[in-house]
């Protein structure tokens, strides 16, 4: 019944080592659960996005089809998936308990997210000086929410990874950490996920 | 003790009944006394509920107070040791099945009902335009006042609304500030004046109905819409087809303002030209204005929608609105002495079109007339 | 931070162990202490709202005070009375119902709490800053648009906060559930209590998010100048009605499901029989669970949605009626052939049958729409939601404080008084709320601050007056009940009520803060009775005794909520006299202190969430030699 010891020598390290304590267990049934009630978040603010898409003030304002890049949301989109990969990669290492590989695939992982922050922000940073801010219209209010929701997630998915790099270094590898390692994972490919939504309902059906 | 339930429910019913049989509630304002078509549909599914809910209620009672009365543990025994039943699966089936059979009884109107009512189809033309054959009126509710136009007509009044009998009355819906919602209890339920959208639906007044309610039904606000909701009522007047008629070609033929015949009343007209004219327009045209047309407002019934109609509120009214309606936007937009308010108030008191057109009380047979004031005094 | 929890303290040392606590039974007690002092606040708004409508065009309270009063009535009697005291229930006994010795998430159970006493306080604030929201708990949004001041804000961003703890806490619950029950205890062999809390815990996961979308929807249109509401600028109001009924209608279940879980322990006990058709009852939990979501446009009848949206949310809303209903047949059938022992709590269950049928068919009468576009917004409906929501929720919390009460602090509540109040509840409840429905059919519309004279209302409105002073007074009276109570200090020992079928009235009492110095096994339903009649009347363990783990107490969940409630007023008042704020707020003097409000609060939230994960809290463990002490003790007490 003791958990105490969660360092488990190599050639016990078991095979879901994020499950193989009841701190583990917890940690996954209880993600899901909130990953469960993220999935409706965002469903509100699609359903928002939706219903004010093309709800603005005056036939001067911009909507969609004068606004988006395709080839720019393209790249992000790569980003994006390249980085949900990564951190496939990185729960991979951990399950072979290879701290070293875990740590740097969980760093390049962050470095993408973080080339997908940058591009989205020089998005915003284009679309407010064409006159599209979140007080323009109402179309622009809910797209600004929907992105800007996700974006906040990877905010958030960028910090808490590099933390647990950061607390990795000097904790290592162990059942306790790897549960922790791969709730940050199933957090990013969540957010890849809800990307993947925003590419098709609002890049692709805004331009097409 | 053991007959907690009983006494607690032989008390609701007794009185649930004498309240329901001593009067369902006033002729004007009550959905108990349907006025016409939409009501009285909406009144007869209440009572196919009511019945099938009252079955469900005895049912329930009987099986739960047999059930109390025979498993007392003062009957049974201290140390009765009760039968461990895990379920029965008939049982189970049985009531699962009655009621679903018993609402789909139910479902059935009510699907029929909702597209019935909802079919607004005939209020506008092939080109989508307002049907000048139909009686159409755009309703806009502003923060505690109504303002009533006849499109066809290009008619606009405020606060009482002025309907033919024994016809569909189609009526366009909108809130002008905030959301307000439409309700006549007598002639049927109500719908939202959305800010976002015209919301459409048509209510009938039979004239029947309307003779027993001395002509005028209650409307009242039914969605929260700021301090004084409580006091957004307004009046329908229900008159048969030729009065109504008689009514919008008197209203129509108003193309400048009622002149004023006496001093006083001059005086008031000018001080009104001044300070409320604004606001107020007192020829039947231009809807969408700041405040209530006041063109007809000598014919009315009501003061703000709620007072008695006379110089003396009227005045009041006047010289502090907030007191009465709280939050309304007429507060504080003009500065009048009480002699000023008197003059207006002479004057809008003269504000009357035709004398006696659309006028319920010519319409009342005056032995008819005072026993049904009689029976409203009598506190149905 | 502290490890021993046992040891006597004086004063400040037990505030200190309450603030730092994340012991579920503790944390219940919370809830307990909070969402009673709400409900009582609750309660004086509601007899506020009575008083001035006692009489014709009175001016007990003038009109915009009444809004305001039956804004936070409603707002506080759903969000910080009713469900707070069904999470002090939840967090009493689900653990101890699945043999667990905490929560999944114990941390989690704590931010839980106090993120909703800090919400709670926020909103109620409001009334000495500059006035309460008054655009009632519903906050329609071209109303709560223009509302003046902050009222609304205060109902936005306390809701948010009190909201995000609900959250949390129904991740815990869903979580403690699936993962910490005791070895055989599957799930049909959960008892009702814990059935109905995991299925009320997914509702409030999956129902809550969308009200979080709607408030900041509000906020940022009230504060921040975005359109989502605002029509000039292409927004639409009716998204705020959809997002928040996608919420509230499942709110209604998450508060009675629990409920419902209550009673069928109760029925159970007192009837000395096990619950009847215990797998229907499990169904049909979740299947008014699933229906919840699908039937929320019922609140909208009347919006404008088209014949093809109300016919379908009719059909919906009718289906639903189904499981409740053989819920309650599945509760006749479980007295009938019974022993009946008539404790105030099984007053109440009883006195639920037929008060909740009333609640439950004027709900089905709504679902025929026609009907409804009379009822909508009448006192119809107000009679309808009091007679679910008191009727069945409300005695269920009152059943629930006398049933558990001994289970929480060891002694009982006076029985005499019990049924004091609960006569005087029962009788006034109905004399309240039975007359409303005539009213509502009369055409009396909602939320009115006065009504006229001559419109046949004043008698009616007279009755209900009265019966809202009964339940006063039926409150007062168990108010007196427990201060008697808690000053007599009358222990009592296991399984007080004699009859005692699950897990929970296994334990020793008071429970030990460990609950199980050995994890049960369970046999079969009813676990605990299931010993008594087949066994020794002792749980068997399902492990040697030996050392366990368990969570250090801590003050961080504490310091986060108070970080997130500084941090509410800085946003609120941040907003003040800023061009492009809605003019309501950008007319309210200008704070320049507020950004310093808001960045020292949000620094001191995330400065202790950042403690918190860079520190690892591993722990304690509890040793064998203090269980075998605790046992010998219990033993000792037991002669």
């Amino acid at each position: 019944m003791a958990e105490m010891k969660y360092n488990v020598p190599n050639n016990q390290w078991p095979e879901h080592p994020e499950r193989a304590t009841q701190e583990g267990k917890n940690k996954f049934a209880g993600f899901w659960t909130f990953l469960g009630g993220e999935t409706v978040l965002f469903a509100s603010l699609f359903a928002t996005y939706l219903a004010l898409k093309d709800s603005v003030p005056s036939d001067d304002h911009l909507l969609a089809a004068d606004l988006f890049h395709l080839e720019l949301a393209f790249v992000m989109t790569m980003l994006l998936l390249t980085s949900s990969l990564t951190s496939v990669y990185a729960v991979y290492q951990m399950r072979n308990n290879n701290f070293s590989k875990m740590q740097l695939w969980l760093a390049v992982t962050v470095l993408l997210g973080a080339g997908f922050l940058a591009l989205e922000i020089y998005e915003f940073y284009e679309y407010v000086q064409l006159g599209h801010t979140f007080r323009s219209s109402a179309f622009g209010s809910a797209f600004y929410i929907l992105i800007g929701t996700h974006g906040f997630h990877v905010i958030i998915g960028l910090i808490w990874i590099s933390g647990l790099i950061i607390r990795n270094a000097t904790r290592g590898l162990s059942v306790y950490t790897a549960a922790k390692v791969n709730t940050a994972a199933l957090y990013w490919h969540f957010i890849d996920v809800v990307w993947v939504f925003i590419f098709t309902i609002v890049y692709l059906l805004g331009v097409l | 003790m053991n007959f907690s339930f009983l006494k607690g429910k032989g008390l609701l019913l007794v009185s649930a009944l004498t309240l329901f049989l001593a009067g369902c509630g006033t002729n004007e304002l009550s959905t108990l006394r349907p006025a016409g078509e939409v009501g009285r549909e909406q009144f007869n599914l209440m009572v196919i509920s009511i019945i099938i809910m009252i079955l469900v209620i005895v049912v329930v009672t009987i099986l739960f107070t047999i059930a109390v009365l025979k498993s007392r543990r003062s009957k049974k025994g201290e140390d009765f040791e009760p039968k461990e039943v895990a379920g029965n699966h008939t049982l189970e089936v049985i009531w699962t099945s009655i009621p679903i059979l018993l609402l789909l009884i139910l479902a059935v109107p009510t699907v029929y009902f909702v597209f019935k009512q909802a079919d607004t189809e005939a209020s506008t033309d092939a080109d989508g335009n307002v049907n000048a054959e139909e009686t159409v009126i755009n309703v806009r509710a502003y923060q505690y006042w109504w303002e009533f136009e006849y499109p066809t007509e290009q008619v606009v009044t405020s606060q009482e609304l002025v309907v033919p009998t024994d016809k569909k009355v189609y009526f366009n819906l909108q809130g002008a500030d905030v959301k307000h919602s439409f309700w006549v209890p007598a002639a049927g339920g109500k719908m939202d004046t959305n800010i976002d959208g015209i919301n459409s639906f048509y209510l009938v007044f039979d004239d029947d109905a309307a003779q027993d309610a001395d002509r005028l039904f209650y409307g009242k606000c039914a969605e929260l819409c700021g301090p004084s909701h409580a006091l957004m009522d307004f009046k329908v007047k229900a008159l048969p087809e030729e009065e109504y008629d008689q009514w919008l070609a008197d209203m129509k033929a108003v193309e400048e303002p009622v002149q004023a015949s006496s001093e006083d009343a001059q005086r008031g007209e000018e001080i009104f030209n001044n300070s409320c004219m604004g606001c107020h327009a007192t020829t039947p045209t231009s809807p969408g204005a700041m405040g209530p047309n006041l063109t007809n407002f000598g014919d009315r019934e009501l003061i703000a929608g709620f007072l008695e109609h006379d110089q003396e509120n009227l005045e009041a009214w006047i010289k502090d609105p907030e007191a009465f309606k709280p939050d309304n936007n007429m507060t504080g937009n003009y500065e009048l002495s009480d002699e000023e308010i008197e003059a207006v108030a002479t004057y809008l008191m003269e504000l009357k079109v035709e004398e006696g057109s659309g006028d319920v009380s010519t319409l009342r047979e005056p032995a008819e007339d005072e026993a049904a004031e009689e029976s409203e005094e009598g506190g149905n | 931070m502290s490890t021993a929890t046992t040891q006597k303290r004086g004063f400040l040392g037990t505030i200190w162990e309450y603030m730092t606590t994340v012991d579920h039974k503790k944390i219940a007690i919370l809830y307990l202490i909070a969402g009673g002092f709400f409900f009582a606040l609750g309660g004086i708004e509601a007899m506020l709202i009575r008083i001035q409508l006692a009489v014709p065009n009175n001016d007990f309270l003038s009109a915009g005070l009444f809004n305001e009063v039956i804004t936070m009535h409603g707002t506080t009697m759903i969000f910080l009375a009713a469900m707070p005291l069904l999470f002090a229930f939840m967090n009493a006994t689900v653990p101890l119902q699945i043999g667990a010795r905490d929560v999944a998430f114990p941390f989690l159970n704590a931010l839980g709490v106090w993120l909703f006493i800090f919400g709670g306080i926020f909103l109620n604030l409001s009334w000495f800053l500059g006035g309460a929201p008054d655009a009632g708990w519903t906050s329609y949004a071209s109303l709560s648009i223009i509302s003046p001041g902050h009222g609304i804000d205060f109902y936005a961003v306390g809701l948010q906060i009190a909201g995000a703890g609900t959250l949390i806490s129904g991740i815990n619950f869903v979580t403690t559930i699936i993962t910490m029950r005791a070895p055989g205890m599957t799930y049909m062999r959960m008892p009702l209590m814990t059935w109905t809390t995991l299925i009320a815990s997914v509702l409030i996961v999956f129902a809550f998010p969308p009200l979080t979308v709607g408030l900041f929807l509000l906020i940022f249109d009230r504060m921040f100048g975005s359109n989502f509401f605002i029509v000039e600028a292409g927004g639409n109001t009716i998204i705020w009605e959809h997002l928040f009924w996608i919420f509230g209608h499942p709110e209604v279940y998450v508060l009675i499901l629990p409920a419902f879980g209550i009673f069928s322990e109760i029925f159970a006990t007192f009837a000395r029989k096990r619950l009847f058709g215990y797998s229907a009852m499990v169904f049909a939990t979740v299947l008014i669970g699933f229906f919840g979501f699908m039937v929320w446009a019922h609140h909208m009848f009347t919006v404008g949605l088209g014949p093809t949206a109300n016919a379908i949310f009719a059909l919906a809303t009718m289906a639903i009626a189904v499981p409740t209903g053989i819920k309650i047949f599945n509760w006749i059938f479980t007295i009938w052939g019974g022993s009946i022992e008539f404790t105030t709590p099984m007053m109440y269950a009883l006195a639920f049958i037929p008060s909740f049928v009333m609640g439950g068919v004027t709900g089905i009468m709504q679902a025929v729409a026609p009907a409804d576009y009379q009822y909508h917004d009448s006192y119809f409906i107000v009679a309808h939601f009091h007679y679910v929501i008191v009727g069945g929720v409300v005695f269920a919390l009152l059943a629930g404080l006398h049933y558990y009460w001994p289970l929480m602090f060891s002694t009982m509540l006076n029985e005499k008084l019990g049924k004091v109040t609960f006569w005087f509840f029962l009788l006034g409840f109905h004399c309240t709320f039975l007359i409303q429905h005539f009213l509502g059919l009369w055409g009396m519309p909602r939320r009115v601050f006065t009504y006229l004279d001559g419109q046949g209302y004043n008698a009616a409105n007279m009755i209900s007056t009265v019966g809202a002073f009964m339940m006063a007074f039926a409150v007062i009276v168990l108010l007196i009940n427990v201060v008697i109570t808690l000053v007599k200090n009358e222990k009592v020992g296991r399984d007080p009520w004699g009859d005692g079928r699950t897990l929970e009235w296994s334990l020793p009492l008071p429970v030990p803060y460990y609950n199980f110095a050995q994890t049960p096994l369970i046999r079969g339903l009813d676990a605990f009775w299931l010993e008594k009649k087949e066994g020794n009347g002792e749980m068997l363990p399902a492990e040697s005794l030996d050392d366990f783990h368990m969570p250090n107490n801590s003050i961080i969940p504490f310091i986060i909520s108070l970080g997130l409630f500084i941090a509410g007023f800085g946003s609120l008042y941040f907003a003040s006299g800023k061009d492009w704020a809605i003019d309501a707020v950008a007319n309210l003097p200008e704070r320049p202190w507020a950004i310093w409000l808001l960045v020292i609060g949000l620094a001191i939230t995330f400065i202790s969430m950042i403690v918190r994960s860079f520190k690892d809290d591993l722990g304690y463990y509890v040793k064998k030699e203090e269980l075998i002490k605790d046992l010998e003790e219990q033993e000792r007490g037991a002669k």
